[in-house]
């Protein structure tokens, strides 16, 4: 069957139930069928980064995932992060050291040091700049994203 | 660039998806590990496949384990699990220095080290690994099993030996010896990216000479393989400059370069002169 399966996406711990098409990639159903408008869509092959997710533990391209293999895993998106009022560290180290300017990439970039930042909270300065190197922004040239996610990962750390 | 319709099949077993692989496999379709590679083409459209089985949820899959001197791969095993050594002292070391050049972090952690076997792309990392330590490829069908050496498998660019109603589901990768040297070194614009040249060597130091050399190469020819003219230039020599400089000029001579948008046969017939030359720099204990 081409036709549309039921699957139920969990996105930041609420159950979307949702009917979608095999082809339909995690990233068109988180936005299109879920409503979650959070997480960005740029090149849509893998290049950009900016439709990073977590997906389980693990930080993916949601461009590259059909929804249907993300049916009942834990995915968190950028609308996730904040507790309410209050900003995540990373958020708030991003605003605080200007690591946004038109904002677009900025989903992406958050979900994507999260997952890292959990996972390795003692990363190298090495490995966080290999990390960094995955997504695309075009405005900022990177320095004071870089200088962001150091900060956020010093405060984390205490 | 939304993939055209396809049918999705997700079997449990690798009896399933062999099953399912000898009927779709005629009727075009394809296995979908990690899709790093393949949703990019087919959001292009330049792969409509009919049917995609989906073999992440086949639990014997997704092991790496060590029988003997081999290391076995399983299909559904991500480029992550390569982050930290998987195996003891250079084996480990290498696979986790080769592996912070293939893509990136999140592509690394959806990829497969197998799927990139089976795409066969000249530039993949994996498959110079591949060729350079002699793995076998297991190939699994409805039919039986065999397996394939990696001088038997690597057919040209992104194409192999797997038959339409084959699955990989396993590749064998002899352990490094002990004291064991390797060196590695991929020439790329931006970090990430394809490589346009790349070389990996192994061998031992007996006596103060070069023993048991392996010299490979990866997207410098529609397939990537050892360099036997190179080799011959290390067994038997110290480990200096000279050596060195010897090794890479035979290496540059030896080979039969692609061209592509990147980089006509004679730069990279330069570059495969410097890969190599570096790579050995880099194996220097």
């Amino acid at each position: 069957m081409t036709g549309k399966v039921a699957i139920t996406l969990n996105i930041n711990g609420r159950d979307h139930a949702i009917s979608v098409e095999p082809r339909r990639t995690l990233a068109d159903a988180i936005r299109e069928n879920c409503g979650q408008t959070g997480t960005h869509i740029g090149c849509e092959h893998g290049v950009c980064g900016a439709c990073t997710v977590i997906v389980g533990d693990d930080p993916v391209r949601s461009c590259l995932m059909f929804a249907a293999q993300a049916d009942g895993v834990p995915i968190r998106t950028v609308e996730g992060l904040a507790k309410g009022d209050t900003l995540h560290p990373l958020q708030r180290a991003f605003m605080d050291h200007h690591g946004l300017q038109c904002g677009f990439c900025t989903p992406g970039f958050l979900m994507l040091a999260t997952a890292v930042l959990e996972r390795e909270p003692n990363i190298t300065d090495d490995d966080l700049l290999d990390v960094l190197a995955s997504n695309l922004c075009r405005c900022t040239g990177y320095q004071n994203i870089i200088k962001a996610v150091r900060a956020a990962a010093a405060e984390m750390r205490a | 660039m939304k993939p055209a319709p396809f049918v999705r099949h997700v079997p449990a077993t690798v009896g399933g998806a062999t099953d399912m692989l000898a009927e779709f496999g005629p009727q075009d379709g394809r296995i979908l590990a990690g899709g790093q590679s393949l949703v990019p083409i087919m959001a292009f459209r330049m792969a409509r496949p009919a049917h995609l089985i989906d073999i992440n949820g086949v639990a014997e899959l997704a092991r790496v384990s060590r029988i003997d001197n081999t290391l076995s791969i399983g299909a559904t095993v991500r480029h992550a699990a390569f982050h930290r050594p998987v195996a003891d002292a250079e084996m480990g070391r290498m696979l986790s220095t080769v592996v912070r050049h293939i893509a990136h972090y999140p592509i690394r952690t959806r990829g497969t080290f197998c799927g990139s076997i089976a795409h066969a792309d000249p530039a993949s990392e994996w498959c110079l690994v591949a060729s350079t330590l002699g793995a076998e490829m297991v190939a699994r069908s409805k039919r039986g099993q065999r397996v394939i050496a990696a001088e038997d498998f690597f057919e040209g660019i992104m194409s192999t030996a797997l038959a339409e109603d084959e699955l990989l589901t396993e590749v064998r990768l002899p352990i490094l010896p002990s004291q064991a040297h390797f060196g590695f070194y991929e020439f790329n614009r931006r970090a990430g990216d394809f490589a346009i040249a790349m070389a990996l060597v192994t061998y031992r130091v007996t006596d103060g000479v070069i023993a048991e050399p392996r010299v490979g190469l990866g997207g410098a020819e529609a397939r990537p393989r050892r360099i036997p003219e190179a080799e011959a230039a290390l067994k038997g020599r110290p480990l200096e400059a000279k050596t060195f400089q010897a090794a890479a000029e035979a290496a540059a001579q030896a080979i039969d370069p692609i061209e592509d948008i990147q980089a006509d046969a004679e730069y990279r017939r330069e570059l495969v002169r410097a890969v190599t030359r570096r790579a050995l720099e880099r194996s220097v204990p």
